[in-house]
């Protein structure tokens, strides 16, 4: 029983434990940052919340501490990410389906085009913000709704176009070939049977790409613009909501940073809330798909 | 009537195909063009060395900028990379199915946040913790917006990445070297040691630069709980002052003051180089590892 081949083993054992619980730890850890973050947030924003908050806008001496809410930049985020989603969307789609109707499995024009989709995925939103403005001003625009939903839409672009494309890459080539052999041409094959079979992953990517557009500051800093009014035309600037937590809390007043921690909990809920309707829809959305 | 459509489809459809690339190429020469105007009067090497940052004198030197993003990039990373490997591992080896079908929303929500939340939550718990709890016991002095404040709320915010990269690198080793492994004896660990870990050490490389350019690029979040003061930050507790926050902050008096603009797309162009360098090598080694798996 305690020969050196069994003290080995014992320290094997030991040493198996000890990377168990320290990768369980770490993982737990991971965890506990989501809910440490949604937490503070959550309770800091308690004694501000209210319900005129979201639906009042600014009043004069709003960022002294005095009355409103956040609604020019709660629909200004509205409007701007439905926006931005919308032409990502018109984008997004056609380009997924050519590259997994038109071009084959082992294609170099797919796979490069792939690669450059990761590529502008990983570039960081202030620089979308850079070259939004840049766009911008070779069009003589000022910073407007219009301005800063092309920009977030160039951001949601390789989100949206990379979901979609995951989704439709799983799609079994038999139903392609199915959908040839009753002399459909590419463009129903697409339409009448890619989309169809793939709307519960288009849907979630969508409200990927939407969430990501709601929550992005740095890349409409320069492009929509600021303003306390709700829009009322895509010429006007537009309030956001991530704009509106950063510029409460640049303020020294207690009460106005209050007021920027109810409007984190505002973005966090509908984050939530659209990260929850994704799980529900792409298990609903399922109808038309054939197993 | 049908053909005809089919056709159109197919040449507009190939026309999008070709906006990736395109994207890419614009951003890099706007970006470019923008910035010729101070590149054309100043050598780049005294922009991206001289740590002089006077825009108001004419002196535009990013070092301190660069240092910044670099400071704060890699004490994210040295926080990010171990935890976020070790919890990929519990979840691919470890943890029981139900607890890795529970991990993925909570994954998924990190990465969903925006950064500006996690910025608010720096201010609120983390920079108070750097400030009053860990400079002290360090025995320095700091007012909490720092380098280690950013590299904090950074790590939680690369996590995702490095989690989700390294987690799908680890269901690429096939489930039957892991058979052979165990059922020679070998414990747990030992296998993920000698057979997960060398079989995807690739991946793992792979997911931490790519987590590296994910950090190296994020703006508001730490532009919050960094403090942005234009130096060359000396220790952990010094404020720093990021390339993206510099850009960030100054949108609105770039147009007052002469070459400000030029100076700040140079930084922006700085800034996509860089990220595009790490990212394109990400992508090439996990291209390698996907093409060597199959």
């Amino acid at each position: 029983m305690n020969g050196p081949a069994d003290l080995r083993l014992g320290r094997r054992k030991r040493a198996d434990l000890f990377f168990r619980v320290l990768a369980a730890a770490s993982a737990a850890l991971v965890l506990l940052s989501l809910l440490l973050i949604l937490g503070t947030i959550l309770w800091k924003s308690i004694p501000a919340l209210s319900f005129s908050m979201l639906t009042k806008t600014p009043q004069g001496g709003f960022y002294l501490g005095k009355e409103g809410g956040i609604l020019n930049a709660i629909a200004g985020s509205l409007y701007l990410a439905v926006g931005a989603t919308a032409l990502a969307f018109l984008l997004s789609l056609p380009l997924a389906l050519y590259l997994n109707l038109y071009k084959g499995k082992g294609s170099k024009t797919a796979a490069w085009t792939r690669f450059f989709l990761d590529v502008l995925w990983g570039v960081p939103s202030i620089v979308y913000g850079a070259f939004g403005f840049i766009i911008m001003l070779a069009l003589g625009l000022r910073a407007s709704l219009l301005a800063g939903i092309l920009t977030v839409a160039l951001l949601e672009f390789p989100i949206l176009c990379r979901a979609i494309d995951e989704v439709m890459r799983l799609v079994p080539r038999e139903l392609k070939e199915a959908s040839d052999s009753l002399g459909a041409t590419r463009f129903e094959t697409a339409f009448k049977v890619f989309v169809r079979q793939t709307a519960p992953g288009i849907l979630t990517g969508v409200l990927l790409a939407f969430g990501r557009g709601i929550g992005d500051a740095a890349s409409v800093l320069f492009t929509a613009g600021f303003t306390d009014r709700v829009p009322t035309s895509l010429a006007d600037p537009a309030a956001t909501l991530p704009l509106a937590i950063f510029f409460q809390l640049g303020t020294p007043f207690p009460e106005v940073q209050q007021r920027a921690y109810a409007s984190a909990a505002v973005l966090t809920l509908i984050i939530l809330l659209i990260s929850l309707a994704g799980r529900a829809m792409s298990r609903k959305a399922t109808r038309h798909v054939v197993k | 009537m049908r053909l005809l459509k089919d056709a159109l489809a197919r040449r507009a459809m190939g026309l999008v195909a070709a906006l990736p690339a395109l994207l890419v190429l614009l951003i890099v020469a706007g970006l470019f063009l923008k910035s010729k105007a101070i590149l054309a009067v100043e050598p780049l090497s005294k922009l991206l060395f001289s740590s002089a940052w006077h825009p108001l004198k004419g002196e535009f030197g990013l070092l301190p900028f660069i240092t910044g993003t670099v400071w704060v990039t890699v004490t994210a990373l040295v926080l990010a990379v171990p935890v976020s490997i070790l919890a990929a591992i519990y979840l691919s080896e470890y943890a029981p199915r139900w607890v890795r079908e529970g991990a993925k929303p909570v994954v998924d929500l990190l990465a969903g946040l925006p950064s500006v939340v996690y910025g608010v939550w720096g201010v609120i718990l983390v920079v108070p913790f750097v400030g009053n709890v860990l400079a002290p016991l360090a025995g320095v002095h700091s007012s909490g917006y720092s380098i280690l404040a950013g590299g904090i709320v950074l790590a939680i915010m690369t996590f995702p990445t490095i989690i989700h990269v390294t987690l799908e690198v680890f269901a690429s080793v096939p489930q039957a070297l892991r058979d052979a492994s165990l059922s020679l004896g070998a414990t747990r660990w030992e296998t993920t040691r000698h057979v997960v870990l060398r079989k995807g050490a690739q991946g793992i490389l792979a997911a931490s630069v790519l987590g590296f350019s994910r950090a190296f690029g994020e703006t508001m979040a730490v532009l919050m709980v960094v403090g942005n003061v234009p130096a060359v930050p000396r220790s952990l507790f010094d404020a720093g002052y990021p390339l993206p926050a510099l850009i960030a902050n100054n949108y609105g008096e770039m147009m007052s003051v002469p070459s400000y603009d030029a100076a700040l797309m140079t930084a922006a162009l700085v800034l996509t180089l860089i990220v595009l360098f790490f990212n394109v090598l990400a992508r090439r080694i996990l291209v390698r590892v996907e093409r060597r798996v199959r």
